[in-house]
């Protein structure tokens, strides 16, 4: 007699188990199969935790180039090449002055790629700014936040804050002069609800202005404390911040129905190709809830075939594209030009002139005539006005068509023209004639908060956007107008605060005519 | 005579919360406000109740061929110290406007981040400035003496021996 068979057919078994096991553990991992099917594809995007942000489908429309010119998923792409040269640049960081200026020329001299990592991820920071503007003006110009969009332009706001704020807290990080003396002017601006409270004789009751600066810088001047909270915000805080703001914002896309889309797209685009299986052939005539959690119809009701393709590959390939490109573009940049880094900060001598990142120039353009107006009403008061404009705008004429809405790309480009004659108007003035301190010596100071370039162009923006209004009868196209005006008057503040601002932030043609110490 | 139920809920219709659970209400508003002084002892966390800064005292000599009318700076502090047959005062050079260092020249005091002027007592005459310098306080021992960065004075109080 043999001895029992358990042993050996337990033993056969666990071989075969480990045998099993790599192909298991694979199938384990990526449990709906290869994405060669509608279904399997389906599967593959909601079976993901971070692929199902985006939905199962995506209209023909959204995956046109001129429908969002990939300026949303190149904003993201910026975000992550930021995030993963951000954690290499941390291996070598330490954030105590003098401290960190050496460990950057570190980086930049001594660690292997460091250079490239650290030009990689200024830059990156870069076209993550314009990539996050430009989003919000595609956005703004197809008309894309009206309902059921807006909690959605109110989320892209905060990712716009978050972005600057990220790009303004990276700046201290070299504690170079450059860095050094932004930070300066930058901890008091967030200060200068002073000039107010002062002009009130009020501050020693009511300070907003010293607890903002205080609470930034963690002591009454630029020092190792103001370091080390920028670095936490820079490092910690605003990146879980953008992170969740991202996640919410793309996520928001699929629950709105995908992106704005005019009324006719699926006329415009014309039956699906024959490549297109759709979901339904023809218009479901029934409504399909969803056990009472979903509110409404689902959205395919009453539509009929949809041009829908399936977001695996058809979306993620076009995403996969644009990520490769915002690479190439910063690889490229960083090849052609160093991030900057000055002398080491020196608290007693300033950068002379001393200029904030450039996307913050036209705010410094407008702070040199008046601190609290430039760095903080007039920020506010276009915030604001942003957030409310999903609010303000309920017209439907026009939704997903860009400079769609009345008065259209006409209004648009009148008001573009308008928007850099009263800027460069307004500026050359100031320039050439001075302001009021130098007419009147001794005027009251909340006058100069009141009456200065910044709120004169604010205000003619604001009259003739109102003007639009009563003549085309319309909110958007009042909003056009104004988007326009104000895209056109940071531009236009930029650039002279760029190139035609120098020491002593006095008016140069060119910075060849800067006078020599 | 048939009775209606008050209300033909449907049973999809979620369960309408019993309003006076007491309980459960008292719990919720123990838990919100336990989050929220959480909450305010965390904000107080940033501010801290000394600040570390270096002191702003300090003591020097004025050099002895030092003109009426003449700014002497010590090295790497934010002031301006004058002296004429009147006494000795000194000026914040720390400009009120977004903090840079103003630079003392014949006619007073220029700002290099924003174009802002001062009249050799202080006083803003061109640019955005809201306030004029301030003057610190000054106190003499002997031919040495300290000036406190951190203590202003009225405009005009000048200090003799």
């Amino acid at each position: 007699m043999k001895s029992s068979p358990t042993p050996p057919t337990a033993l056969k078994e666990f071989r075969e188990n480990l045998r099993a096991a790599p192909r298991r553990i694979w199938e384990a991992a990526f449990r709906g199969g290869k994405p060669a099917t509608d279904r399997t594809r389906s599967t593959f995007v909601f079976g993901n935790v971070f692929l199902h942000l985006h939905s199962v489908r995506t209209h023909l429309w959204s995956l046109r180039w001129s429908t969002t010119l990939g300026l949303g998923i190149a904003s993201a792409a910026a975000f992550f090449i930021t995030l993963v040269t951000g954690v290499l640049l941390m291996f070598y960081y330490k954030p105590y002055p003098d401290a960190a200026y050496d460990s950057i020329k570190d980086i930049h001299f001594v660690v292997p790629t460091g250079r490239f990592i650290r030009n990689i991820h200024r830059w990156a920071a870069n076209v993550m700014v314009v990539a996050v503007i430009l989003h919000m003006a595609r956005v703004f110009y197809t008309a894309a936040y009206r309902k059921p969009r807006e909690f959605n332009w109110l989320i892209g706001l905060g990712l716009l804050v978050t972005t600057l704020g990220l790009s303004f807290t990276g700046y201290l990080l070299p504690w170079d002069q450059l860095a050094y003396w932004a930070i300066t002017i930058g901890a008091n601006i967030a200060q200068s609800p002073r000039e107010v409270t002062d002009a009130l004789r009020i501050t020693d009751w009511f300070d907003p202005g010293g607890f903002q600066r205080l609470l930034l810088l963690g002591s009454d001047e630029v020092g190792a404390e103001a370091l080390i909270r920028f670095y936490l915000l820079h490092v910690m805080i605003l990146p879980l911040v953008l992170t969740a703001l991202l996640a919410v914002h793309i996520w928001r896309v699929r629950k709105d129905g995908g992106l704005a889309r005019p009324a006719d797209a699926d006329r415009r685009l014309g039956p699906p190709g024959e490549d297109v299986y759709p979901i339904f052939t023809q218009a479901p005539a029934r409504t399909y809830h969803l056990a009472a959690i979903v509110k409404g119809r689902t959205p395919v009701v009453g539509r009929g075939p949809e041009n829908t393709v399936p977001s695996m590959p058809h979306l993620f390939y076009a995403e996969l594209a644009v990520l490769m490109l915002t690479v190439f573009l910063c690889l490229v940049l960083s090849l052609a030009w160093d991030a900057p880094l000055k002398e080491l900060a020196n608290p007693a001598v300033p950068e002379n002139p001393a200029k904030a990142p450039w996307y913050f120039l036209g705010l410094q353009e407008m702070v040199a005539f008046s601190a609290f107006v430039g760095g903080i009403a007039i920020p506010s008061i276009v915030l604001i006005g942003l957030g409310l404009i999903p609010f303000l705008d309920r017209e439907d004429a026009g939704t997903g068509g860009w400079f769609g809405g009345p008065g259209g790309w006409p209004l648009v480009r009148r008001s573009i023209l308008w928007g850099l004659v009263a800027a460069v108007g307004i500026e050359a003035f100031a320039i050439h004639f001075g302001w009021l301190r130098q007419w009147f010596p001794h005027i009251p100071q909340l006058i100069i908060t009141a009456v200065n370039p910044g709120t004169v162009l604010t205000a003619v923006y604001g009259l003739y956007s109102l003007w639009l209004v009563k003549r085309y009868g319309s909110a958007r196209a009042g909003a056009l107008g104004l988007f326009t005006c104000f895209l056109c008057g940071f531009t236009v503040l930029t650039i002279i605060g760029t190139y035609f601002r120098g020491p002593n932030w006095d008016f140069y043609w060119s910075s060849s005519q800067w006078p020599s110490h | 005579m048939t009775t209606q139920p008050k209300s033909a809920r449907s049973r999809l219709d979620p369960e309408p919360l019993p309003r006076r659970d007491w309980l459960g209400l008292a719990s919720l508003w123990a838990a919100a406000s336990a989050f929220l002084f959480a909450t305010l002892g965390m904000i107080r966390l940033p501010k801290a109740a000394v600040l570390a800064s270096p002191s702003k005292r300090f003591r020097i000599h004025l050099p002895e061929n030092l003109q009426p009318g003449q700014a002497f700076v010590p090295s790497g502090r934010p002031v301006a110290v004058f002296r004429d047959e009147s006494g000795v005062w000194a000026l914040s050079t720390i400009c009120t406007h977004l903090g840079c260092i103003v630079k003392p020249t014949p006619a007073g005091f220029e700002c290099p981040c924003h174009g802002s002027h001062f009249a050799a007592d202080g006083s803003v005459t061109r640019g955005p400035a809201p306030q004029p310098l301030p003057w610190l306080k000054v106190s003499l021992s002997g031919n040495s003496l300290t000036v406190d960065a951190g203590a202003v004075v009225p405009s005009g109080s000048k200090v003799s021996a």
